[in-house]
């Protein structure tokens, strides 16, 4: 447990000694501020609602953290310091998990350094904050959902191009499980259970009851297992790339 | 292989390798390696590049399984027991790597605390190794704006930092200038006593500096294993004695009537340097006939030595590149 709180140091220094962490903060908020004005009706939709903010964060999310999360293994192995990492008195998990929840602390600084949007909506109306409490909180648990993917993509491959790439491409199938057009073709000859078994594994619907405000316990249990499959899957391959 | 005797230790003290074999598919890095190292011995791994050296330090400092056999530290088995046999080393690995965006005094603080030392034993041993590595002037310095040479320094700093029972360093001394070798050479044998250290190194001469013992390796084997001293003893250098001339005109004369003096196997001459060299037959000592002969020839010597022996013609014989 020490070992993991060493790492997560360790990884948040990192972040802010480089430009990666001012770059990656100042684009977020950029981007989501800009869809929710431009493109998210927030003055025309006639609602005190953070709604139009919280739609667009999957789609920020499908690209800003696949960038965060490729160097995260990734850059260990090319650049050596894997071997100095894996020859520490550290479990493997540990530095898994370490990595993993300095990364997610990283997006949760730059998800709370949006809360002038919330100042803003109250001042203009009189938004229900329950709700918006819960569709950050269902924000953060997407966005631990992306890491861990990233993470786990980050460690099979040496390659940083490769590793965003591949996240991409897997998060964007999540995020889209339980989108009709996409099921369609798999309707008649497929079982229906196995169609609603793939549309359940579905960011967005999960996503979306959440940040309606419905805290649904079977909604957090998804992404924390989606989280504890994937970083364990990490692990394993941690694992594998030592024997083989 | 030669065995040399020693002393019986407590497993529990030393590196155990049992038939160590490490393969990458079809290639066999290390082949069924055994040998133990003690306290106080200071191992010299040496063979030519892609001998094993590296995969070998690399099994033992838990970084890669042994594809089989098996390997222990103070008793713990580095697979079964991974973390306890961790805590026992440190661990400088080939090209000394480092986190290049962490400022040198971070990146030990980071170790300190993945070492678990902790409050002012932490500080101690941190103020003790920037000490001991003068790496003050750095500190502050992010690794990536380092010289190679500190940046060694730093990868040695994090080796010693927790005051390691064993300490495997890969080439420890590749890149630093004469001086620094020099400290850390110093480093290594004061160190020396109390630890086990294994390194690996290109350098010969770091051999004869620091280690006394030798593991020479090929192709993932043992050719040999002994104190530096008897494997000079195996050159054909070993106790022949040269002479250089002032005037390097009676070389041809000198060198007839040496061939003659008893005990002389035979003589070479090196035409680059006008240097005479006599070889001994089995164990016979020459230099006393020979400088008797020099004072009743009345030869003007500007040079008469002993030699004891070549490492690099040694590991040349042995590891086949002698045809070269």
């Amino acid at each position: 447990m020490n070992g993991t709180l060493t790492i997560m140091r360790r990884e948040l220094r990192s972040y802010f000694s480089t430009p990666l962490a001012y770059v990656f903060i100042v684009i977020f908020l950029v981007l989501s501020s800009w869809f929710t004005f431009n493109f998210g009706n927030f003055y025309n939709g006639g609602q005190a609602s953070l709604a139009p903010f919280f739609g667009y964060h999957p789609w920020l999310y499908l690209f800003l953290i696949p960038a965060l999360s490729m160097r995260l293994w990734a850059e260990e192995h090319k650049t050596g310091t894997i071997e100095l990492l894996l020859t520490l008195p550290l479990e493997i998990w540990e530095s898994v998990a370490g990595k993993f929840l300095a990364a997610w602390a990283f997006i949760a600084i730059a998800v709370i350094l949006t809360f002038p949007i919330w100042i803003t909506v109250n001042y203009l109306g009189a938004p229900d904050n329950g709700v918006i409490m819960a569709a950050y909180l269902g924000s953060l648990m997407m966005a631990g959902g992306f890491l861990a993917i990233g993470s786990f993509i980050s460690a099979t491959t040496n390659n940083q191009v490769i590793a965003f790439i591949l996240a991409v491409v897997i998060c964007f199938a999540f995020l889209l499980a339980g989108f009709q057009p996409l099921l369609s073709p798999l309707v008649g000859w497929v079982p229906q259970a196995i169609i609603d078994a793939i549309a359940s594994l579905s960011f967005l619907t999960h996503f979306s009851d959440i940040s309606k405000g419905v805290i649904d316990l079977r909604d957090i249990i998804y992404f924390a297992l989606l989280i504890g499959t994937f970083l364990y899957a990490n692990v394993l391959v941690l694992h594998m790339k030592k024997t083989s | 292989m030669f065995p040399r005797e020693r002393v019986p230790q407590s497993v529990l003290t030393m590196i155990n390798c049992q038939n160590l074999t490490k393969q990458y598919g079809p290639l066999i890095a290390v082949d069924n390696l055994s040998f133990q190292v003690c306290p106080g011995e200071v191992l010299g791994f040496l063979g030519p590049n892609g001998a094993g050296k590296t995969t070998t330090m690399r099994i033992i400092a838990g970084f890669l399984p042994p594809t089989a056999g098996s390997a222990s530290v103070c008793g713990f088995d580095v697979e079964n027991h991974a973390t306890e046999a961790k805590r026992k080393i440190g661990y400088l690995p080939e090209g000394a790597p480092s986190y290049p965006e962490m400022t040198a005094q971070s990146f030990l603080e980071f170790i300190a605390d993945s070492r678990e030392l902790v409050g002012a034993h932490r500080d101690k041993r941190l103020k003790e190794v920037f000490n001991l590595l003068h790496l003050e002037p750095v500190l502050e310095q992010t690794i990536d704006t380092l010289s190679k040479g500190y940046r060694r320094r730093v990868g040695l700093a994090q080796a010693i930092l927790h005051d390691p029972e064993v300490l495997i360093l890969d080439e420890p001394t590749d890149g630093l200038d004469p001086n620094q070798k020099h400290e850390v050479r110093g480093l290594i044998n004061e160190m020396a006593e109390s630890k086990i250290i294994i390194i690996s190194t290109h350098l010969l001469e770091e051999v004869d500096a620091v280690c006394n013992r030798v593991i020479i390796i090929d192709r993932g084997q043992i050719l040999a294993d002994d104190t530096p001293k008897n494997l000079e003893a195996r050159s054909r250098f070993h106790n022949a004695v040269s002479i250089k001339f002032a005037d390097s005109s009676q070389l041809e004369s000198a060198r007839t009537k040496i061939g003659l003096l008893p005990g002389v196997l035979n003589t070479e001459v090196n035409q680059n340097i006008d240097r005479l060299t006599a070889f001994p037959a089995d164990g016979q000592m020459l230099l006393k006939t020979i400088s008797e002969l020099a004072n009743a020839e009345g030869w003007d010597l500007s040079e008469l030595s002993l030699e004891s022996g070549r490492l690099d013609e040694v590991f040349r014989t042995i590891t086949g590149g002698a045809a070269t």
